[in-house]
């Protein structure tokens, strides 16, 4: 299939990986996060660490967009869900991750109506159709999602629908990336930036990482080899002593971002002043809002919410694995009592979640599954 | 006066037998159902429902077995052993491109038989229909499974009919249960996979369940794909009668490949090392799945075969496999081996090897 099979080729993953063993000095050990979530399913997904030495560790950062809402968002989204007439629209990916009673699927067993859309747009669509119905989009996302979430309310605006709103749980990356940076348990080498954020807002965000923390970012693609390639470009800087932002990912990411999906987002949301990360706890001007002059599409103005915090289970360790500090298979309760049947944290709920890539491809020794798969 | 003519003509006793012999021949006409909407006196066991069963069901389904309309039919198998299986089908939307639910109905159980070795005689047919459904479209459905039916030389010989409430039930639901007679002597079983032994597709992966995604319209993505809905009984019979070495076969529908073959590891303690290069799949499921965030080793079949067959017939089982109309592009997947027990490993495209393991539920489309 083309614009794929060429990023998923065997041979240039092996001169890649060849490239980045011989730049490996003897004896030193190399860390890098990927700040993705996406990244981490494409390395789980295609046995990506098969093709990196020992002394490379990927840690998996902040970057999935469902891991880090936290469950007293989940409630607050399900007690909307369950007011009159409302039909609550999200994400695939949404559907089973667990608020403090239960996953959207558990709610609309209890009968009320969420169903899952692909695209904002759709609920919109779906709001159009139901005028007696009262619509609202889970908005969840990085800037990755942002842009079409604002694209929708300002169509929402320009109809005038007004049976339409949004529960805004928008975020945004470079925050948490900060949060990580200044958490004194975790020692990084480099980060391969996240791809699909960056095609809205750019390199430039990054450079903070490079001038004031003295770590390389490589902004990457999400294709196994773009990721391969990602990782050379970082040995390569830490070879060359250098500590800078580039950008692997140039056939989508702009150096600038996109300044009108910049714009739209501007239009209809504004920063929070704080906001609470799943696991990471509460970070300043993190998360977005919507502004006053879209009130009428606001969710959290047009219901009552409870906006109960709700602590993280005592036993879910789902913090230090965002943060990259542990393994998915070194937190307590991984593969016992957290599995993808019964997700205790949001890690093990979505795709991109560290630990539900982990138990769903990987679980298994490198070594181990080599053997097996020559046997 | 004319009538009163003819009264007087024939007699009192005469009348009354016109009238009778009139009333007669018009229960002897073909019931006809009148309306144009299933409504919930289509149900209630009466003269709507007798009305829907023979005008709908039994002009179909028509075989000497069926037309007595018994609570149960009643078959002559001679001696052997039986296969017996149900299904129940909900599919939404009910029509999509390459079929519909009637011909998925009798093709799922009639493949059930097939892959337990067995050959397909008899189905039956419930349906559960919601107030409203147009009888136009019932009758769409009933012809589909009687050409399903006949293609795959298996009869409908009893049946059921409920009607719920609008609101109830989403149109029309079937369930399907069918009868096969087992010719063959060695059994069938995933339990019996060796470590060596290769497993094989039958074709291409993952056209129904993608063709049915984006048929409900909701995505807004539009490709040209059919759904693969077939009775593979034909494939099967000419597999087992000519190689001896097939061990297992299983229909992949819900929960695709990767859930049989999950299956046959757990069931077999074995492992198994599927290679991604070697799994056919066209490349308009391909760009679907990879634009949802799916796997197409996870994606609904409803006419492909997996097989675990003795490595050393697996060339003769792939010749006579791909002789064979519905198995053009079988394949090689992969092979059974001795570590990990339990677990399928897939070696990537991409050169990694990753755990494939079962789905918790229904794969959900990803966020970015």
């Amino acid at each position: 299939m083309r614009f794929v099979d060429e990023y998923r080729d065997g041979d240039k993953a092996r001169a890649l990986s060849a490239k980045i063993t011989a730049l490996c000095e003897p004896g030193r050990h190399y860390k890098f996060m990927e700040v993705c979530g996406g990244h981490t399913h494409t390395i789980y997904k295609h046995g990506l660490e098969d093709y990196l030495p020992e002394s490379i560790e990927l840690v998996h950062g902040p970057g999935c967009p469902v891991c880090v809402i936290p469950m007293g968002r989940i409630d607050d989204a399900i007690h909307i869900a369950r007011q009159p007439g409302v039909l609550m629209t999200s994400f695939g990916d949404m559907m089973r991750v667990p608020g403090s009673g239960g996953s959207f699927f558990d709610s609309n067993a209890e009968g009320t109506n969420i169903r899952m859309v692909y695209s904002p747009l759709d609920s919109l669509k779906i709001a159009r159709q139901n005028p007696d119905l009262r619509v609202v989009f889970m908005a969840i996302g990085f800037e990755t999602t942002a842009p079409s979430t604002a694209m929708t309310m300002l169509r929402a605006a320009q109809e005038g629908l007004p049976n339409f709103s949004i529960f805004c749980n928008h975020v945004t990356i470079v925050p948490a990336i900060k949060a990580i940076l200044d958490s004194p348990d975790l020692r990084l080498d480099g980060f391969l930036g996240p791809g699909h954020v960056s095609t809205v807002i750019g390199c430039r965000p990054y450079e903070f990482i490079a001038r004031d923390y003295g770590k390389p970012v490589v902004v990457a693609g999400f294709e196994p080899l773009d990721i391969l390639q990602s990782i050379y470009l970082l040995m390569v800087q830490l070879h060359e002593g250098r500590a800078e932002v580039e950008n692997q990912y140039t056939r989508v990411v702009p150096w600038n971002g996109n300044p009108v999906a910049l714009k739209a987002i501007m239009e209809v949301m504004e920063l929070r002043p704080y906001f609470e990360w799943r696991g990471l706890g509460f970070i300043s001007h993190s998360a977005m809002r919507v502004r006053e002059k879209y009130a009428a599409l606001d969710a959290e103005r047009i219901f009552d919410l409870p906006g109960i915090r709700v602590a993280d289970p005592k036993a879910c360790q789902c913090g230090e694995v965002l943060k990259g500090v542990l393994k998915p298979w070194e937190c307590k309760v991984f593969g016992t009592a957290c599995t993808p049947e019964t997700p205790i944290g949001t890690c093990m709920v979505s795709p991109e979640g560290a630990c539900a890539a982990y138990y769903n491809f990987g679980r298994f020794t490198r070594t181990r599954v080599k053997e097996a798969s020559q046997a | 006066m004319s009538e009163r003519v003819t009264a007087k003509a024939t007699g009192p006793d005469e009348r009354e037998q016109q009238v009778l012999d009139r009333i007669d021949r018009a229960r002897r006409r073909q019931a006809r159902v009148r309306e144009d909407r299933i409504v919930l006196a289509h149900g209630s066991g009466g003269k709507a429902t007798q009305t829907l069963v023979e005008a709908v069901f039994l002009d179909a389904f028509r075989n000497s077995l069926l037309e007595p309309l018994e609570d149960a039919a009643t078959l002559d198998l001679g001696a052997g052993r039986l296969a017996l299986t149900t299904d129940s089908f909900v599919v939404s939307p009910l029509f999509f491109p390459g079929g519909n639910i009637g011909d998925l109905a009798v093709n799922g159980t009639v493949n059930d038989l097939a892959v337990s070795g067995a050959r397909p005689l008899y189905l039956t047919a419930g349906f559960i229909l919601e107030e409203g459904f147009p009888v136009a479209d019932l009758v769409r459905i009933v012809e589909s499974m009687s050409a399903a039916a006949e293609a795959a030389g298996v009869q409908v010989v009893t049946g059921d009919t409920k009607v719920v409430q609008r609101g109830k039930a989403d149109g029309c639901y079937i369930n399907t249960a069918g009868v096969g007679r087992i010719e063959r002597d060695a059994p069938l079983g995933i339990a019996r996979a060796r470590p060596g032994d290769a497993v094989l597709v039958s074709g291409t992966i993952g056209e129904h369940g993608i063709t049915i995604m984006l048929a409900r319209g909701e995505l807004d993505i539009e490709a040209d794909l059919e759904s693969d809905t077939a009775a593979v009984h034909g494939l099967v019979a000419e597999l087992l009668a000519t190689v001896p070495g097939v061990r297992a076969l299983r229909d992949a529908t819900r929960g695709g490949v990767a859930t049989i073959l999950n299956e046959v590891a757990r069931s077999a303690d074995v492992g198994i090392v599927v290679d991604e290069a070697k799994v056919p799949v066209r490349p308009e499921v391909r760009g679907a799945a990879e634009l949802l965030g799916i796997d197409p080793l996870y994606v609904a079949c409803e006419g492909r075969v997996v097989m675990v067959v003795d490595a050393d017939q697996a060339e003769d089982a792939l010749a006579v496999l791909r002789s064979h109309p519905l198995g053009r592009d079988s394949a090689a997947i992969g092979r059974v081996v001795d570590e990990p027990p339990g677990m399928v490993l897939l070696n990537t495209t991409f050169g990694g090897t990753r755990v494939i393991d079962l789905l918790v539920g229904d794969p959900l489309p990803r966020i970015c």
